[in-house]
């Protein structure tokens, strides 16, 4: 069986399109692949060659349908396994926005994966098979989304062509999902019954689900307001490198290069410097040869100031009477990726914006159990936090963090945390509190 | 923009393209911070020459601080080492080039006559990495391209062998990137990872970017090979039954000309080209490269060994 392919026109993407990214989860059975496969097909983001290539293994692996996961399976591993082991990024747009999806696998061993994709999404999309109802597994990727701060999340319930498009099975679904959310942080939540496989309420209105009145899939993905989700209020900029020219033209040319990361930047405004705490006021902000006159998250800028005061990679500039309080006693909460366990006194080298240093563990308080949320202290000093568990762990570093809370700035209250000697990233840590 | 309304969320807006333009930005400036020795690899194509457009505005108005290095298979075409000429003019930048042929004569890589010059570029890159000790080298992949670059990070970890190790990877979270080595190891970067084939056409539209002439429509003596079209040229003479003919093509990826097919279009406009992608029905890479054809896996293998 071909496909079905949905007539969108292909667009051509021209004007002020905005930008979508966001991460899915699933069990393997799910039909996530299928689903994605979907997305892609139906937005015209696959190609004649691609499909061309799946219709060819599917028919050589004996299905009688084209197996659309096979889109999105990338390393050879996976295939052979036909599993998903890694997050792969996958783009498609449609006239008003582009997608970036963050695909990341859904089983047990791999919540690192998980995290990893959720902390660049604006939404995340959870799905389950209608047939079974909220799993172990989909409460856990909600908590974990939530623990993100991913600020939107969409409850795809799959394979309602397989429970006789019931009203019902929604319905109770949709109730034990919104019972769990009461306890998580989820601002904004959308239950929709879809079939990826036959394509109903993905890209278009199913005739089967009458009673449904929500919005379809493309339709969500394509009008969730983003817009609001960044702070404009409290101006946060890691000053990343020091432009300095030194040539005749630009003989007395600093500049500060950095991301904005919180609040709008105007020429004129009075400034802090961070963790010195030297004030001045920004005399300039550039945007390659031209000059703005504001600047906002997420864009790269580089700001000049009135006075010649010392500024380096790793220092914030904020706002004088707003600015965060350099802090070496971390309150966190950690997601661990390795297999040996984190031990209370083991120390790690730290990345958070753009300064680097080194932490040491004071104490583990607790793991959290993301099924139940659930705080275990059992064993935990002991033990450790393994590979996928997440705790509530008390850090002390060497040098100040410039930190808001995880919830309040999401790029100035996440860190890494690096094995020293393997070099490898090991740990990824959301602020609750500096001291 | 009126001072006198208060400003809502709505005012400050990014448009996509402005929201790729900063994150690249943010990577090389991160990147450029943080290692000692990087160098940008540069192809001559499309993707390659956005690089360098980023990178002039993540350090303006100072230089570009690092090198370009660009190995050279000796099939280049000359409309591309023309372009890449007036961008190291055009950047003050230092050009480092790494030949195949040399490599070759210095017994670096073996030419048995059976392995192709894109195979060849692999060791003759990675010892220009090596000996130069170049500790992190730009390129121009991006993730929309293939099946295995959809899964690789921006920051792509690579060994003493300058080898991929695509089930060993370093989690990437946020925009905080880890560029931790050990001596001898090197890092590939990819600020364009999120960029798609239509990003950056309207990106090279926008910016009025300079790009090789043979990505735009023009009447070209070729012959048809394997399905596809290919320039006429000395290094790559035709076989028998093989007819050279007159065409209106461009070229929609630039590679070793020996390799790299043309397609019949009359795009002579950045517009036009974008109008003819967006309808396009086959990707760049499987419309007109002779080398992603040997396996499904070809990428994958080659990005193991240390492609770019």
């Amino acid at each position: 069986m071909a496909p079905e392919i949905a007539t969108t026109e292909p667009h051509v993407g021209r004007g002020r399109m905005d930008l979508l990214r966001f991460a899915t989860a699933g069990s393997v059975d799910d039909g996530k692949s299928t689903l994605i496969g979907r997305l892609l097909l139906d937005s015209k983001a696959i190609f004649e060659d691609q499909l061309e290539a799946v219709e060819a293994t599917s028919h050589s692996k004996g299905y009688d349908y084209t197996d659309l996961a096979l889109l999105t399976d990338g390393l050879r591993s996976e295939r052979e396994q036909g599993i998903t082991i890694d997050v792969a990024y996958r783009y498609f747009a449609t006239p008003s926005r582009k997608f970036i999806i963050a695909d990341t696998p859904g089983h047990i061993q791999y919540t690192r994966n998980m995290v990893t994709g959720a902390s660049t999404a604006d939404l995340g999309l959870v799905l389950v098979d209608a047939r079974h109802g909220l799993t172990e597994q989909s409460r856990r990727h909600a908590v974990l989304l939530s623990l993100l701060r991913v600020p939107h999340l969409v409850l795809a319930i799959n394979k309602m062509d397989l429970v006789d498009w019931s009203e019902q099975v929604y319905e109770q679904i949709h109730d034990e999902f919104t019972q769990f959310a009461t306890k998580l942080a989820i601002p904004d939540l959308e239950v929709i019954p879809i079939s990826a496989l036959k394509g109903d309420n993905v890209v278009t209105r199913s005739e089967n689900t009458p009673w449904y009145h929500g919005p379809t899939l493309m339709h969500h993905l394509e009008h969730v307001h983003v817009a609001s989700d960044r702070d404009l209020v409290d101006t946060r900029f890691p000053v990343q490198y020091v432009v300095r020219p030194k040539s005749e033209e630009f003989h007395d040319y600093r500049g500060y290069a950095g991301q904005i990361a919180g609040g709008v930047l105007k020429p004129g405004d009075e400034v802090v410097v961070l963790p010195s705490g030297m004030t001045s006021t920004i005399a300039g902000i550039d945007l390659a040869d031209q000059e703005v006159s504001e600047a906002f998250p997420p864009m790269s800028v580089t700001v000049r100031l009135a006075d010649d005061v010392d500024v380096s990679r790793g220092d914030m500039i904020a706002r004088v009477k707003n600015a965060p309080k350099p802090s070496q006693d971390i309150d966190a909460m950690v997601c661990w990726m390795t297999n040996a366990p984190l031990r209370p006194r083991q120390k790690l080298a730290i990345k958070h914006t753009t300064r680097s240093g080194r932490v040491m563990v004071k104490e583990i308080q607790y793991r959290l159990d993301v099924n139940t949320l659930h705080r275990d202290t059992h064993d935990v000093a002991e033990k450790g936090l393994g590979l996928n568990e997440i705790g509530r762990v008390q850090l002390r570093t060497t040098v100040p963090l410039l930190c808001d809370p995880y919830s309040k700035n999401r790029t100035t209250g996440s860190f890494i945390l690096i094995d020293e000697a393997t070099g490898v990233t090991v740990g990824a840590g959301m602020i609750n509190s500096g001291n | 923009m009126s001072q006198d309304k208060p400003r809502t969320h709505a005012d400050y807006r990014l448009s996509q393209l402005d929201q790729l333009e900063a994150e690249s930005i943010h990577i090389f400036r991160e990147v450029a911070a943080e290692f000692e020795k990087p160098v940008l690899m540069f192809s001559g194509g499309k993707d390659s020459i956005v690089m360098l457009r980023l990178a002039q505005k993540a350090f303006y108005p100072a230089k570009v601080p690092f090198p370009l290095l660009q190995v050279d298979t000796g099939f280049d075409f000359p409309e591309v080492l023309a372009c890449r000429d007036r961008w190291v003019d055009r950047l003050s930048a230092k050009l480092v080039i790494a030949s195949v042929e040399q490599a070759i004569a210095d017994g670096i890589v073996i030419d048995d006559g059976k392995t192709t010059r894109n195979r060849l570029q692999i060791g003759t890159l990675l010892n220009a990495i090596e000996e130069n000790g170049y500790t992190a080298a730009f390129g121009g992949g991006r993730r929309d391209e293939e099946k295995a670059r959809a899964k690789e990070r921006v920051y792509s970890h690579r060994d003493d062998f300058g080898q991929w190790d695509p089930k060993n990877q370093r989690p990437e979270l946020w925009s905080l990137y880890n560029g931790r080595i050990h001596e001898g190891e090197h890092m590939r970067i990819f600020p364009l990872s999120n960029w798609t084939e239509l990003d950056i056409w309207h990106y090279i539209g926008r910016e009025q970017i300079d790009i090789p002439s043979i990505y735009f429509a023009h009447q070209r003596r070729v012959f048809r090979r394997d399905g596809m079209w290919f320039s006429e040229s000395d290094y790559n003479p035709c076989r028998a039954g093989e007819e050279v003919v007159t065409k209106q093509v461009r070229f929609r990826t630039v590679g070793d000309l020996t390799l790299t097919g043309c397609l019949e279009s009359e795009a002579d406009t950045i517009d036009k080209i974008i109008d003819e992608i967006a309808i396009a029905r086959v990707t760049e890479r499987g419309a007109t490269r002779g080398d992603d054809k040997f396996s499904e896996a070809a990428m994958e293998d080659r990005k193991k060994e240390g492609y770019f």
